[in-house]
């Protein structure tokens, strides 16, 4: 399947957008303003590729917390993204209740999630269960870390789905390390598209470092489900090319050359070069996508750190719907 | 008015909820053909089919962790757990999950699901079929905990629950399936309000808080030091979280003594919150300090009947309680 350039080019946008926006969160933790960063720098190709192989704000996204280019894709906007940073009243995941990256987002479709992994994999076949029960098109996507693949939520939430012929697509974001343990402690196969042969669906392992070939997997996968023949299993590899988080040291765990080997493969530069070279990335386009992403996130820096919290009151609610006190 | 069991009527406010609204299904172990092992479900999988009475694999928490997902695309499901032992593998699901969903999204995503489960003792199921599970849920804020005692109230709780628009757990005291009787109304919806408690039995010398089996055994126990001249205020809780607070002062405040009885392990049991609101909110009411009765702090229900006699209130242990507090 060949993408139309405008698709290309709007997949790049993304990208470095997520790119800039989380370069700017890092600064702004050493600068203080913030307290907490969990990164998704070196994993936007393989995010960028799902989010636009899915009908956006049709189908159903349970995501996990280093999907900010997802995210971004599906529609948060940086300004979102920077009040949830700082805590500021008016952020959409959670009304500034959750720590940052705790995505939600009603408008498309896509359900919040919490800080234990793997949970959110259950409510993906539920949402599944649902739209089949429903007799409608839609697909659930659901994101994990390799890592999280271990959990037991993960392995009965994909049975759940093999068994009923779920529209779930379990998508595994392997960046080889959960915090500083690696694959190799996580799970004894070789790849987490492994772990479907026992469950009873297809499993693909896929270069998550380039968005085409993604799209194309995860484009066969939402085929598959809306067809009604199940549920898939793909594994994107992807660098982690950051700590963990704002409170990670990953040089205690991992040498730099591992890490400067990584960044020999920015997904976001050779998606760069790769459209360059297919003449349809100018320099001069390039370089107003650039600026225009840095307006956008020094915008939304502006606009948060303006932005007022909120009244400590709002604490004490909605502990249950009757309490919710907006539209 | 029809005399039913308690399971009667809770097979009968799941039929007439799944009759009402299409979103309403049923999850769980052997729910379908079998019709659960205590068979609530019986005859709901035939009538609905494999679509609303779905047999789930054998896994608790996705029990209910597909449950929550159903109930955010906008499904109202009944997730049944075929004992209350077996929930906790949900715990994560049910409190980091369904209770916190709709606090932590501001509102913008709930969980409305009933989580059903058989629970208590008495019944000869050891350690792993007779545990009462409720203080470790009832603590948790954004999750409804409700225990029904009687079968117009079990038919009534169950098809509000349903309703709900927030996650609500929905303990069964097996041990009154089949042994619990009453009237309930035919032809006429009969739902039972979440929140409010109800005094089964007026009364003027001793409040007696009970939910459950051991609401049941209360009104016996009652009815026995009555014959001595003890006027017992029985209060059906009815729900646990959130508890009704003005109905347990009204009737302290009335009797000036309260007795608190459930089967669950007394330290840090259900119990020690309704001590704790009469300690705080009704101390200059008090005629006689606050007194639990509650099963010991062994880890379960032992299966032989004479250590599980030992381990059970019963109406003889409660009426002794209640003399000694009349006494006081």
């Amino acid at each position: 399947m060949t993408l139309p350039n405008d698709v290309l080019l709007d997949m790049y946008r993304v990208m470095l957008l997520a790119r800039r926006l989380d370069e700017r969160a890092w600064v702004l933790h050493r600068q203080g303003k913030i307290a907490f960063h969990i990164s998704g720098i070196g994993q936007e190709a393989a995010q960028v590729g799902a989010a636009f192989a899915l009908r956006r704000g049709h189908d159903w996204v349970a995501p996990y917390y280093r999907d900010l280019a997802l995210m971004l894709a599906l529609g948060m906007t940086p300004r979102d993204f920077m009040l949830s940073l700082m805590g500021k009243a008016g952020e959409p995941t959670s009304g500034a209740r959750q720590m940052p990256s705790h995505w939600s987002l009603r408008s498309a479709n896509v359900v919040s999630h919490s800080s234990p992994v793997a949970t959110q994999a259950c409510h993906a076949s539920g949402i599944g269960l649902a739209i089949k029960l429903s007799g409608k098109d839609q697909v659930v996507l659901t994101t994990i870390g390799e890592g999280s693949t271990a959990q037991g939520e993960w392995y009965e939430a994909v049975n759940w789905a093999a068994v009923h012929k779920l529209p779930v697509i379990f998508l595994v974001e392997n960046n080889v390390y959960a915090i500083s343990v690696r694959q190799d402690k996580q799970m004894a196969v070789a790849s987490a598209a492994d772990k479907a042969a026992g469950l009873g669906l297809p499993g693909a392992s896929i270069d998550g470092l380039d968005p085409i070939a993604m799209h194309t997997a995860m484009d066969q996968a939402a085929d598959r489900a809306r067809r009604g023949e199940g549920p898939t299993l793909l594994e994107a590899r992807v660098h982690r090319l950051t700590p963990h988080s704002s409170d990670d040291d990953d040089r205690s765990y991992r040498t730099r050359e591992e890490v400067e080997a990584m960044k020999s493969e920015d997904p976001l530069r050779m998606f760069h070069d790769r459209l360059a070279q297919r003449k349809l990335l100018t320099v001069a386009a390039a370089e107003a996508l650039e600026a225009q992403a840095k307006e956008s996130v020094e915008n939304a820096v502006q606009f948060a750190l303006e932005a007022p919290y909120p009244p400590a009151a709002d604490a004490a609610f909605p502990v249950f719907v009757e309490d919710v006190r907006h539209g | 008015m029809a005399e039913m069991t308690l399971i009667e009527a809770l097979r009968q406010a799941m039929d007439e909820e799944l009759a009402r609204d299409e979103r309403v299904f049923i999850v769980g172990e052997d729910v379908g053909a079998r019709g659960g092992v205590f068979r609530a479900t019986l005859g709901l999988f035939d009538k609905y089919g494999p679509d609303r009475v779905i047999d789930s694999p054998l896994a608790e928490l996705s029990i209910i962790g597909v449950g929550i997902g159903a109930a955010l695309y906008g499904m109202r499901p009944i997730c049944e757990i075929q004992f209350a032992d077996f929930i906790h593998p949900a715990f994560n699901q049910i409190v980091s999950e369904a209770a916190r969903l709709c606090y932590r999204s501001n509102g913008e995503w709930t969980a409305p699901m009933v989580i059903r489960a058989p629970y208590g003792g008495g019944i000869g199921g050891g350690l792993y079929h007779s545990q009462s599970i409720e203080a470790f849920y009832a603590h948790v804020p954004g999750l409804k905990v409700v225990v029904p005692s009687n079968p117009h109230d079990a038919k009534g709780l169950l098809k509000s629950a349903v309703r709900d628009p927030n996650p609500v757990l929905f303990l069964e005291p097996k041990k009154g399936y089949r042994l619990i009787k009453g009237e309930v109304a035919e032809g006429e919806e009969i739902l039972v309000p979440i929140g409010p408690a109800r005094v089964s039995r007026p009364g003027r010398d001793v409040s007696l808080f009970a939910y459950g089996m051991m609401h049941y055994y209360a009104l016996q126990a009652a009815a026995a030091v009555a014959a001595e001249g003890i006027e017992v205020e029985v209060v059906d809780l009815r729900t646990l979280a959130p508890v009704d607070r003005p109905a347990i002062l009204a009737s302290v405040r009335k009797t000036g003594k309260a007795l608190i009885v459930h089967e669950d392990n007394l330290t840090g049991g259900y119990g020690a919150e309704i001590a704790a609101i009469l300690a705080e909110e009704a101390f200059t009411d008090l005629d006689a300090p606050v007194r639990r009765l509650a099963a010991p702090d062994v880890p379960g229900v032992p299966f032989s009947h004479p250590m599980q006699d030992w381990f059970m209130p019963d109406p003889a242990k409660i009426a002794a309680a209640l003399r000694e507090l009349a006494a006081y």
